[in-house]
């Protein structure tokens, strides 16, 4: 099953609707990484609020989409990690070492705000010039 | 069912999720058993090519629970303490994230012969 890709603003808004196979991963990080360029946007959001399960290839695999989202110059968090899969990714022991994470669709937004404030200089204390 | 594409892997976890539903497992306990099978069947495919899920009910008069067995004639585990070694993470993709699939589940048994293949059971008893 694809996953529709919104672009809101300067964001990327990828929202999972079901299971996803292991090529539907790999065509939604493929997908992601290339419309970052073609749209110039500055973050982009993955809602996983629909995931069924979170095993090592998907959690590898959102890893790898926010450091190659990071390389070309924008931002990636994750929203929307259900409590069953957030206890189930602890039981397995995976990590997302260097993804940031949030609540939901609106905090995902506000956090791409504030580190989009962030990155224009002169205008934020975060700078610590 | 039989395992060897990568469709297969999410339709075994989807059949262990409805049948764990089916016995009154908490969504979270569903969820667990699912990522449980959605790790052996990628194994399967990843490493024996083609396989099979077999999934049971298991009822032992006091509670009642889900067994999972994960079974290849794939080239098998040659150092099977190793391969089950608590400690070692599976975040790098790499290994056969075992030992998360034994957390997972209640109970967890491995048979392997080198050039053989490979059977997983794993149990899953309803709180």
């Amino acid at each position: 099953m694809l996953v529709p890709i919104l672009k809101q603003r300067d964001y990327l808004i990828a929202t999972i609707q079901a299971a996803l196979t292991d090529e539907d991963l790999r065509l939604l990080r493929d997908g992601l990484v290339e419309q970052v360029g073609r749209y110039r946007s500055r973050g982009v959001i993955v809602d996983l609020t629909a995931l069924d399960v979170m095993d090592s290839f998907a959690a590898r695999t959102m890893r790898d989409l926010a450091h190659m989202t990071r390389f070309r110059g924008a931002e990636m968090v994750i929203v929307g990690i259900q409590p069953e899969v957030a206890f189930s990714m602890v039981q397995l022991g995976l990590t997302l070492e260097g993804v940031s994470t949030a609540l939901d669709l609106e905090e995902g937004l506000a956090y791409l705000d504030r580190r989009g404030k962030a990155k224009r200089p002169g205008k934020s204390s975060m700078t610590a010039r | 069912m039989p395992v060897h594409r990568e469709i297969d892997i999410v339709a075994a976890r989807r059949e262990g999720r409805a049948l764990a539903s089916l016995l009154g497992f908490s969504s979270t306990e569903a969820t667990l058993v699912a990522t449980a099978i959605s790790e052996l069947a990628r194994n399967i495919v990843l490493y024996a090519k083609q396989g099979e899920i077999v999934l049971g009910l298991l009822n032992d008069g006091n509670r009642r629970g889900v067994v999972v067995v994960a079974r290849d004639e794939g080239p098998g585990i040659p150092d099977i303490p190793w391969a089950v070694a608590d400690g070692r993470s599976t975040s790098g993709g790499l290994g056969l994230g075992l030992p998360g699939v034994r957390r997972l589940m209640d109970e967890f048994h491995i048979a392997s012969e080198v050039g053989k293949g490979t059977t997983v059971v794993v149990k899953k008893w309803k709180r």
